[in-house]
């Protein structure tokens, strides 16, 4: 009986993810801050997995930042999503997936908001129709990209090239994860496990070989929280969260973050150094800081794809502790090479926080 | 450095580390404080919460997260008018619990 009553209440959790075809838009954060991480989720899903994830040129900001820091009304990121949708029509697609957290969310509160007020839908579809001529279909399906790698872990478990243990002892890494608030927390049954069941990243990080530990302040936000950061005066209230997920992560020796939004792991990589420039803190082992990943550059790590392709060297917190003690190689000399094997500069190091 | 801001004190509450003991003290003599439901009428009512801060339910709750400074403060703001008792929809002698607590010290010995 408590059996059953804990599947019926685990259903509620899950989430149908179809298997194939899906339109694919991108975040305009990340590219930025982790410019590796979408590519590799096509790799991986389209040329390792043989999924069809079609992407277009076309497809623009969700406005989903814009929308969160109060500085355009919701009536205009509808537009722009409607636009989206009509991109995703246009192409043939009926399953839609984001690579941004804060995109999914504001997907889902723009489709829930068109199901209770059908008639901002149809202003939304005149809108559209003013501005440049298109009309669209709501998505079957909507996901987040993480939801897809999710799905596909066991397949990547089967060909990966490394296992999170620690190749000195055997041992499981210990993995912290950090569910986006965007994902988890606006439409909980949305996501796969919602806040209270978070199992996105540490399915992966469990099937992929990893300990995943389970740390007081595990669904607290990042810090990140928009009109937090954006505006210079709150700042502070945004590194405080950060700083409080760190204190309450430390007891635990943690090797690696992991992430599925875009700000998350850009606050909790980030603001690692400024708190080590504050207070001479830093949370890793011997000065180094505790590395934050994206799913993908998690994915791309245990499937063998090499550290600096995957842009290891855009994160302010060395990987190289990491990828020792998981017995990954990787050339130093190679890590500040661009394009065409070009050198990109080499930047400054702080005065705390080690850095290789 | 700086950067133009600072990092705020926590104000993250370890239950493990918590020292209950003047909590404990307070349901061992008034037994009726374990059935706080927090529902806050009695912070509505009072005519001190308004200027002082005092409320009886964040003095019970701040007693379970070893807010002893913080309880001692709105403690001493209480007018005994006995409003909040008249409301407690737990019939909690709210009146009487204040009373109680002030007789006790942060260890939960009772001093007076
Ligand atoms: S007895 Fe104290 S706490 Fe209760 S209503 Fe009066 S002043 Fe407020
Ligand atoms: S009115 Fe009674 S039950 Fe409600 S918070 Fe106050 S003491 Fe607790």
């Amino acid at each position: 009986m408590i059996y059953q009553g804990k599947q019926k209440i685990w259903a509620d959790y899950q989430k149908e993810i179809p298997d194939d075809h899906w339109f694919y838009v991108r975040s305009c954060i990340r590219q930025n801050f982790f410019p590796a991480s979408e590519k590799y989720f096509l790799v991986i899903c389209r040329d390792m997995l043989g999924r069809d994830i079609f992407e277009t040129e076309h497809h623009t900001t969700c406005a989903g930042i814009a929308y969160h820091c109060d500085t355009i009304p919701q009536e205009t990121a509808m537009t722009v999503v409607a636009r989206q949708f009509a991109l995703m029509t246009e192409a043939g697609y009926e399953n839609f997936v984001t690579s941004c957290i804060t995109s999914f969310g504001n997907y889902c509160e723009i489709l829930e908001t068109w199901r209770e007020f059908p008639e901002l839908e149809a202003k939304i579809r005149e809108d559209l129709w003013k501005a440049c001529r298109r009309e669209f279909n709501k998505p079957k399906y909507i996901a987040h990209a993480s939801d897809l790698v999710y799905k596909f872990r066991g397949e990547i478990a089967e060909r990966a090239k490394y296992r999170l243990v620690a190749r000195a002892t055997g041992e499981p890494l210990r993995i912290v994860e950090h569910i986006g608030c965007h994902y988890a927390k606006m439409f909980p049954h949305k996501g796969v496990g919602g806040a209270e069941y978070p199992c996105v990243l540490s399915g992966m990080a469990e099937a992929w070989g990893g300990q995943v530990i389970d740390y007081p302040e595990r669904r607290h936000c990042c810090g990140y929280g928009f009109r937090q950061y954006h505006i210079k005066a709150n700042r502070g209230y945004s590194l405080s969260n950060t700083h409080k997920k760190f204190e309450s992560m430390e007891p635990f020796h943690p090797d690696m973050i992991i992430t599925n939004c875009p700000g998350c792991p850009y606050f909790l990589d980030r603001w690692q150094y400024v708190i080590s420039e504050m207070t001479g803190k830093t949370y890793g082992q011997n000065g180094y800081g505790i590395p934050a990943l994206t799913y993908e550059e998690l994915a791309g790590l245990v499937l063998g794809i090499d550290p600096w392709d995957l842009g290891f060297q855009m994160h302010q917190v060395a990987i190289e502790p990491l990828l020792d003690k998981i017995g990954i190689p990787y050339d130093p000399a190679r890590k500040y090479l661009g394009v065409d094997e070009k050198k990109i500069k080499t930047p400054g190091l702080p005065t705390t926080l080690k850095c290789c | 450095m700086d950067f133009g801001y600072q990092i705020n004190p926590s104000s993250a509450v370890n239950l493990d580390q918590v020292d209950r003991r003047r909590y404990d003290a307070l349901v061992r003599l008034s037994p009726d404080a374990a059935t706080c439901m927090g529902c806050g009428s009695c912070s509505a009512t009072c005519t001190s919460s308004a200027w002082s801060g005092m409320s009886v339910r964040k003095v019970l709750l701040g007693l379970q997260r070893g807010r002893d400074a913080e309880v001692n403060r709105m403690l001493s703001a209480c007018m005994l008018c006995g409003k909040c008792t008249m409301v407690c929809p737990r019939g909690i002698n709210t009146r009487q619990l204040i009373l109680t607590l002030c007789r006790l010290d942060k260890n939960g010995e009772v001093v007076r």
